[in-house]
């Protein structure tokens, strides 16, 4: 049961951060984070993916240690170390992908989660009471499997909630809610913050977040961008927060486009995971010799519109999308590359290139339309030396074109896999999260040979959550929020906060006319 | 055919079920725990070995049946090792112990092949053994075949009602989230792994000292894969296996009178039934991921490297 | 992992960065001497001199002519089931019905000369073998089928099917192929002599089938590292998510596999009839088809492996045979030694991929699920 809590007003603030920093490798995640949370107070942090929210969470949880950075838990300096001892200290976690056993009832998967031996018959009645009481009606004895995700999270709540927190932190808790749902949560959150419980309400949903927060700190890049009323604030600033306001120019040759090559008409996906995102009436075009952006945070629908494109998952309808003028919805993703098609995945080691072969085997993942493969043999000389080219070419690190994918460095092998799309010359070429965890120099390279592609005529489609990268190549950008498509308008013409306020869903979306008239 | 003949058959399908049960529930538990050991009838016959020989050199039956789970734990304990702890492949390692357990209890065994064992003896209720029919059909078996029902209502309520079976299931559908709930998940599938070691040498056992008192090289004839069969059949709910195997006792011996009660199928096609029809079950449950999800441990057969 | 550390022998198992190629070549050798030495401790506890126990076990079967026929022979089934499942296993297709399978091609290609040898003359046996095939491949459609279509286990289907398969032979033998002339016994009439298998060379049993065997070791070389189909169930088994982005189909792969191992073992299946055997009998096998995932993995899944392991795996069972004549010993300690055999092999395996190293007490954490 959640203790009514006397709210501070002026008192010892719960959680006090101080100068968190924390780095994984090269990569610096948090950077000096200074946070304030008061008792009965709901605190939004905000941020971009990659912005360092995750690493903050996972510190205050005790999943991770900080680097360097203090920690002070009503009044009192603290190290955690383990996720148990953060909810002994009444810190407690309602997490986006949910942990739960679909076989297993609501009553089961509580009692494994909690620390103490409960009664099965106790357990059953305090949950009844406290989901009750927060307006998160569950019942007990129901198996998980059936129940839906909104359903799903109020499990997860109530689970924390069962063990008398003082401190809540909720990661993205919206993203798989319907509005109705949204709204029974919010009522419950304003609930137990009124009893004395802080919230950390993680999110980039702009207008729930000022609905519903009290304060809010802006992460960008690792540092705190700024901290914020969210009430007294619009979106268009909490976005330029967000997103900045000096954003990298558009240093693109103007250049001609020619023939639409990637047409994506009405496209529109059902989604069977219950954490995907279904997409809803995409519209796009992409000409050769443009480099055309989409931007967003994950999670509204990257994975599914890649999948739906490369032909991994195949339309309802063979003219959702069009290849060079063909239908080519219900093609699977070689045919695809035959009219061609080149993807460049986000998943490098599984995926883009398998693991335990060397880099000429990995050439002929993708090649075999491509000479690689003729009458159903293996042309393994053609392979090494198209895999010998390709790592001359694109200054690809490593043993030589007989070395494991898996021993390259993770910037080497996206610059192999880069470059063997590249070098089997495709009309059209997908490119998703291209410098993801990738080192500068390798960046820099990457994003050279995709405007040489423009260059030489070549559509590409670029799907990135890097806003900076994306408009240093991008002529034209759309922004992707819950499965729509907004339009897609030339980067020149966009600025920081527009682009924060999209990628936050207000936008109108791209309707099949609006294509017609759509500049360039 | 009268009744004392249907009677008598009933009643040796009780006794042929009977070892069947007590492997299909040990390997029941080690699969809801996600760990699929295909090595039942190894280890079977290393349980009727080593059960007949310290019946045989103790006199003391008890004595069998302990030494008998205890050899059923010893050799699961290879298995466990090799596949939970040094992560090799669930399948081969399997195929490598009922290889290994063949062998073993043949060359361990070969001294007493050919003595003379006495037979379990059945009990002898006051009043019930003597009823008419029912006495002999419903009271009249050795302890080991009410044992045997015993355990599987033990198992049923342990699995669903109490904390240990709960902690077990969570562990055979997700032991990564059970992992990092703080399950150990290590311990819990070795604890599982050896219990379906003792209960296949306690039906080993009852194979050498009651169904057929005797010790012969692989005399288990192919019941350790029907034991998997059955724990499939039953989808993984014990009283369904308990059914099962009564089912698939019940045609065995029905094969040997069909030519009597005047069925003219072939034995063979009647004895094939139990294994199309384990067949038909499980195209039943996995055609529907679902109901895949809801009655097949999800993590069966897949090594689990924690952290 | 934490197995030795827990329990205070101050070790650790840690992943190696990267596989070890020594352990890769060495781990089989080590695990076929580690079950030689273990051996001779076991049969000298038992008070056999090791020595002569060797002598029996390893050279006298092969000493004769007649004996090296013996050993080329059992090693014929293994290899051709071990080579027809090895593609699958590395495919993530799990046939352990080989035996069925087996049976199967026994039972289509023993049809075929029975009924048809005479009509068929001197192509009785080339009609047989494709039957054989044919029935082996035909049994494993079934799990193939309902494995693409209805996502079912091939591991449990393939198993039941071994029953189903033996059952059948069992009543054809029993009844509508029983031999008039045979008194009785469940046996089929023996193949005609262009029903048979026809023997390499005189002096010993073993036949035409080991040279098949030889020839799918080659084509499954062949087949593995220079055909798209090959590369495709490679691909397949080590990373799904490459083959769906490669739009390789995992149907497509499921089925050959299938059909791969079930035209092997049916192959298997009627070598063994209509050869040393002769003639349709309820136990054709001693569980070649279960020994034969022995010995795929003992060959590491790759063909040469293969012929070795089929070998080692015959001079064990040949060993055993011998032992139980001249050293009063079950013919059955082949089987212990074949099980040991293949735990020294996943242990060995072990260490290409984990190194054990020395560590001091650190506190275990346990992680949290991880948030997006």
């Amino acid at each position: 049961m959640v203790e009514q809590l006397a709210s501070s007003g002026g008192a010892v603030p719960r959680l006090v951060l101080q100068g968190i920093s924390k780095r994984y490798g090269d990569v610096i995640a948090n950077r000096e984070v200074d946070l304030r949370v008061a008792a009965g107070e709901i605190h939004a942090v905000l941020g971009e993916n990659g912005a360092g929210k995750s690493t903050l969470m996972k510190i205050i949880y005790g999943v991770t240690e900080p680097d360097a950075g203090s920690i002070q838990w009503e009044g009192a300096a603290v190290t955690i170390r383990s996720p148990a001892q953060a909810r002994r200290l009444g810190i407690g976690m309602v997490f986006q992908h949910f942990a739960l056993f679909e076989t297993l009832t609501v009553a089961e998967n509580i009692s494994l989660a909690l620390d103490e031996r409960v009664a099965a018959a106790q357990l059953a009645a305090r949950i009844r009471s406290v989901s009750e009481r927060y307006g998160l009606p569950i019942d007990p004895q129901r198996l998980v499997h059936s129940m839906s995700v909104g359903e799903r999270q109020r499990v997860e709540i109530v689970r924390c909630l069962l063990q008398s927190p003082r401190l809540l932190i909720m990661d993205e808790p919206t993203s798989v809610l319907t509005p109705q749902a949204v709204r029974e949560l919010f009522a419950t959150l304003r609930r137990l913050a009124e009893e004395g419980l802080s919230i950390l309400y993680i999110s980039h949903k702009l207008d729930e977040i000022r609905e519903l927060c009290d304060t809010a700190t802006v992460l960008r890049n690792g540092r705190v961008s700024g901290t914020a009323i969210p009430r007294q604030e619009s979106n268009a600033s909490l976005a330029r927060l967000m997103v900045g306001t000096e954003l990298k120019e558009c240093h693109l040759e103007p250049h001609e486009a020619g023939a639409i090559q990637l047409e994506l008409i009405a496209l529109t996906l059902a989604t069977e995971d219950p954490f995907g995102t279904a997409l809803r009436n995409l519209n796009l075009r992409v000409r050769s010799g443009e480099i055309v952006g989409i931007a967003g945070v994950s999670g509204n629908g990257q994975k599914e519109l890649q999948a739906a494109i490369s032909g991994e998952t195949l339309c309802e309808e063979r003219g959702m999308v069009r290849l060079c003028g063909q239908q080519v919805g219900r093609l699977n993703p070689a045919q695809r590359r035959r009219l061609g098609f080149g993807f460049v995945p986000e998943e490098r080691l599984g995926r883009g290139a398998v693991p335990g072969m060397d880099l000429a085997d990995n050439s002929v993942l993708t090649g075999a339309g491509a000479g690689l493969v003729r009458h159903g043999l293996v042309q393994r000389d053609a392979a090494r030396a198209f895999a010998r080219a390709t790592i001359a070419e694109f200054s690809v690190v490593c043993e030589s074109e007989q070395a494991r994918a898996d021993s390259l460095s993770g910037g080497n092998l996206q610059k192999f896999i880069v470059g063997r799309e590249i070098r089997l010359a495709p009309k059209v070429l997908l490119v998703a999260q291209p410098t993801w965890g990738v080192d500068v120099g390798s960046s820099l390279q990457i994003r050279q040979a995709l405007i040489d592609l423009r260059q030489a005529g070549v559509a590409v489609l670029v799907i990135s959550e890097e806003l900076d990268e994306l408009f240093a190549i991008c002529d034209r950008l759309a922004v992707l929020a819950a499965g729509r498509l907004s339009v897609g308008v030339p980067s020149a013409q966009l600025s920081g906060e527009k682009i924060g306020q999209w990628m936050t869903g207000g936008f109108e979306a791209a309707a099949c006319a609006d294509l017609e008239h759509a500049a360039v | 055919m009268n009744i004392g003949t249907w009677v008598a058959i009933a009643a040796s399908a009780f006794g042929a079920a009977t070892p069947l049960i007590y492997a299909a529930l040990g390997e029941l538990v080690t699969e809801r725990a996600g760990v699929l050991n295909l090595g039942v009838e190894g280890m079977m016959l290393v349980g009727a070995m080593s059960g007949f020989a310290v019946g045989v050199s103790s006199g003391s039956l008890l004595l069998a049946f302990l030494a008998a789970a205890g050899a059923g734990v010893l050799i699961a304990l290879l298995f466990a090792v090799l596949t939970l702890s040094l992560q090799t492949n669930q399948i081969a390692t399997g195929m490598a112990l009922t290889l290994f357990g063949i062998g073993l209890s043949a060359f361990a065994g070969r001294s007493f092949v050919g003595l003379p064992i006495a037979r379990v003896p059945a009990v002898h209720i006051p009043l019930l053994t003597d009823l008419p029919v029912l006495g002999p059909l419903l009271f009249h078996y050795d302890p080991l075949v009410y044992l045997s029902v015993a355990l599987c209502a033990l198992i049923a309520w342990l699995l669903k009602r109490t904390r240990a079976g709960l902690r077990l299931r969570a562990v055979g559908e997700a032991p990564a989230i059970a992992h990092a709930l703080g399950e150990p998940v290590t311990r819990i599938r070795y604890l599982a792994v050896l219990f379906g070691g003792a209960m296949s040498g306690i039906a080993g056992a009852y194979l050498s000292t009651a169904l057929t008192p005797m010790w012969v090289e692989g005399m288990s004839a192919g019941r350790g894969w029907i034991a998997l069969a059955l724990v499939v059949f039953g989808t993984w709910k014990p009283w369904r296996v308990l059914g099962g195997a009564y089912l698939f006792g019940a045609v065995t011996v029905l094969q040997l009178y069909a030519q009597g009660l005047g069925v003219h199928i072939p034995s063979e096609f009647l004895s094939m039934l139990p294994y199309a029809a384990t067949i038909v079950v499980l195209v039943v449950i996995c055609r529907d991921p679902r109901t895949i999800l809801l009655n097949q441990p999800a993590s069966l057969g897949r090594s689990f490297h924690p952290g | 992992m934490r197995l030795f550390e827990a329990s205070g022998w101050g070790l650790r198992l840690e992943r190696r960065p990267r596989a070890s190629r020594i352990m890769r070549i060495v781990s089989s050798p080590l695990a076929a001497l580690a079950m030689v030495i273990t051996g001779f401790l076991v049969l000298g506890a038992l008070g056999k001199d090791p020595l002569t126990a060797f002598k029996v076990f390893f050279i006298e079967p092969v000493s004769s002519l007649y004996g090296i026929g013996e050993l080329l022979l059992k090693a014929t089934p293994l290899m051709l089931c071990a080579l027809g499942i090895a593609p699958g296993y590395r495919a993530n297709v799990w046939n352990i019905g080989a035996e069925g399978q087996f049976t199967a091609g026994a039972i289509t290609g023993g049809g075929v000369g029975l009924f048809y040898g005479a009509f068929l003359a001197h192509w009785a046996l080339p009609a047989m073998l494709i039957a054989a095939v044919l029935g082996g491949m035909a049994w494993a459609a079934i799990p193939a089928f309902l494995r693409t279509r209805f996502r079912t286990s091939e591991i449990f289907v393939s198993l039941m099917l071994v029953y189903i398969a033996q059952l059948l032979l069992s009543y054809l033998v029993h009844g509508p192929w029983r031999d008039p002339a045979g008194q009785n016994f469940p046996q089929s009439p023996p193949f005609a002599d262009n029903a048979l298998v026809p023997t390499l060379f005189a002096g010993a049993r073993v036949n035409l089938g080991f040279v098949f065997a030889l020839l799918l070791a080659g084509v499954s070389w062949w087949f593995g590292s220079a055909t798209a189909a090959g590369y495709r169930l490679r691909v397949g088994g080590s990373a799904p998510a490459a083959a769906a982005y490669a739009g390789i189909s995992e149907r497509a792969n499921i089925w050959l596999a299938m059909m791969i191992g079930g035209g092997a073992a049916g192959l298997a299946g009627i070598c063994e009839v209509a050869g040393p055997i002769g003639l349709l009998q309820p136990v054709i096998s001693p569980g070649y088809g279960y020994a034969a995932i022995i010995v795929a993995f003992l060959g590491r899944l790759h063909p040469l492996g293969i012929v070795l392991a089929s070998l080692l795996m015959s001079a064990l069972y040949l060993g055993g045979e011998s032992a139980q004549l001249e050293l009063q010993l079950p013919s059955s300690v082949s089987g212990l030694f074949q099980g040991a055999l293949l735990f020294f092999l996943l242990a060995a395996e072990l260490f290409i991929n984990f190194r054990l190293r020395r560590v001091r007490s650190s506190r275990a954490r346990v992680p949290a699920p991880t948030a997006a």
